[in-house]
């Protein structure tokens, strides 16, 4: 179990990233975890998720898992597969092949459990444009099955996490980008789930905005398995303790950050990325 | 349940966060008043009933409930939310419960709003209360029925404008069912159709509640129809969900 979830070559790196992630881990594997069925069990998995529109291949036999305490950066040019396979992930885009579980709930058969245990923010971050984030966190709340009074600490907690709450009563069509992302993220955290998947969560966040944001999902890391696709590649080093390079729907590269550096004399990522991405293309 | 009702407030508030809710029922009361006092000849009869007023609610139905529904999901698709709305722990029938909850909870507050046509003719004569109260029961049957129908088509397609025409055509497809414009259509095209047509007609269903008849045949109609459509609705969500 313990092989698969932590690809060879890894399992070092992991165990040196964060002692805290580790101790965090063993103490979930000794204590348990109400509401995990699949105990200590990697939080995603994904395996052969395949997705074909007509006979274009937008996904093509993807598997790996992400277990507590990963941050997984998903990198890839754009039209890759990225976002299609996180829509499979949480559910929206019915895989042609394969499937995926999310705390052991398979996103096709058990699809309402598995997105409980899900936070998901969508590319693009939507949101309804006439509601105030107020309204609309305590709507996602509200779905998730919080009322009352525990609604009203679920939203405030959301909104101190994302720093929203000077905005809290406004329309979010009123605010700016940065802001409607954060939002977007709020909805996600909302019910503090073990699994978060996040489609570019830093796009179109000013420096100081990315830079909480990494914060935030640090601090997050050692409870949950995360997923965040990005362009950005200097996040991969940031907050990404593991990345997955996909190309033209098949995954590429599968390692950690360091490791991939070393794969280009160069020692960039960016070189490193296209080399992988336009080879792969060719 | 409860899930579904958190879906139908979100969606009926947000009727009411837009110009959408004052426009749709300013217009709706001004048409059929009009429609009513004029066409209807209301005053001009002497007759203490809201017959005039009924003849023409199913046809400003037509109109404006596709207006209501063409953003149900259309909307949702275009802007995205519905990657939101359903990757939230909700099923597919949830959602579109809800939805239809909120637009037919948001149709039935505009048909009550005509109450004052009920105390002028209160206050001129001594009608049927009972005809009258069954006439609205029927109204807002048919204004399910319709919402059902607007809110399957929006599930086609992100375009508005088509989910709205496409609604309207429907729609008086199956009011006009049993009339000769649709079954002599049929008799001449598909004549194993034609009796099938004779029995879905809503217009036909619906003069039954104002004369002041409910039967349980009309009843189950209605059911029949919102269930079929809003069943055809998460079907066509499922198929065409991420399009």
């Amino acid at each position: 179990m313990l092989a698969r979830a932590h690809p060879r070559g890894q399992r070092g790196l992991i165990l040196g990233y964060a002692g805290l992630g580790g101790l965090h881990r063993a103490a979930v594997a000794v204590f348990g975890r109400s509401g995990n069925r699949a105990g200590d069990a990697a939080l995603i998995e994904i395996e052969g998720l395949t997705k074909r529109f007509g006979t274009f291949t937008a996904v093509d036999r993807v598997s790996f898992t992400v277990p507590r305490g990963e941050v997984l950066g998903f990198l890839g040019p754009n039209g890759a597969g990225k976002s299609t396979t996180m829509r499979m992930l949480a559910g929206f885009v019915t895989p042609t092949e394969g499937t995926a579980r999310v705390a052991g709930f398979d996103v096709q058969t058990r699809p309402v459990q598995a997105r409980r245990e899900l936070g998901f923010l969508p590319e693009g971050a939507p949101t309804y444009p006439d509601m105030t984030v107020i309204g609309f966190l305590g709507f996602c709340a509200g779905v998730r099955g919080y009322h009352g009074a525990a609604r009203n600490r679920r939203v405030e907690q959301a909104l101190a996490l994302t720093g929203l709450e000077p905005v809290a009563v406004q329309p979010v069509e009123t605010l700016s980008k940065g802001f409607k992302r954060r939002v977007g993220l709020a909805q996600a955290l909302l019910h503090d789930p073990p699994v978060l998947v996040l489609d570019e969560p830093t796009d179109g966040l000013d420096p100081n905005q990315k830079h909480e944001v990494r914060t935030l999902i640090r601090r997050m890391a050692p409870e949950k398995a995360i997923v965040i696709s990005t362009h950005i590649l200097e996040e991969v080093d940031a907050v990404c303790t593991r990345a997955i390079v996909i190309a033209a729907g098949r995954i590429v590269a599968d390692d950690t950050p360091a490791a991939l550096e070393r794969l280009h004399p160069s020692g960039r990522l960016d070189d490193v990325f296209r080399a992988l991405t336009t080879k792969q293309a060719a | 349940m409860r899930t579904t009702l958190v879906i139908a407030r979100r969606e009926l508030a947000g009727y009411f966060a837009t110009p959408v809710a004052s426009v749709f029922i300013v217009i709706f009361l001004v048409l059929l008043g009009a429609l009513t006092f004029n066409l209807g000849n209301f005053l001009d009869r002497n007759q203490a009933d809201l017959q005039p007023f009924f003849t023409f609610v199913p046809w400003v139905l037509l109109l404006l409930v596709p207006a209501v529904t063409m953003r149900l999901w259309a909307e949702e698709r275009r802007s995205g939310t519905i990657e939101l709305l359903l990757t939230l722990p909700v099923t597919q029938a949830q959602a579109v419960i809800g939805k239809f909850l909120a637009a037919w909870a948001f149709c039935a507050i505009a048909l009550l709003l005509t109450f004052p046509i009920v105390i002028t003719v209160n206050f001129l004569g001594r009608p049927d209360n009972g005809v009258i109260a069954c006439g609205y029961l029927g109204a807002i049957l048919v204004a399910g029925a319709f919402l059902s129908v607007g809110s399957a088509l929006s599930a086609l397609t992100k375009n508005q404008v088509i989910a709205f025409v496409l609604a309207v055509a429907l729609c008086f497809v199956l009011a006009m069912a049993s009339y000769p414009l649709v079954t002599d259509f049929l008799g001449a095209h598909l004549p194993a159709m034609t009796d099938v047509a004779r029995r879905i007609g809503v217009l036909e269903r619906f003069q039954d509640f104002t004369r002041g008849i409910v039967s349980l045949n009309d009843l189950i109609y209605f059911a029949s129809v919102i269930v079929f459509f809003l069943f055809l609705n998460t079907v066509i969500l499922e198929a065409r969900r991420a399009d």
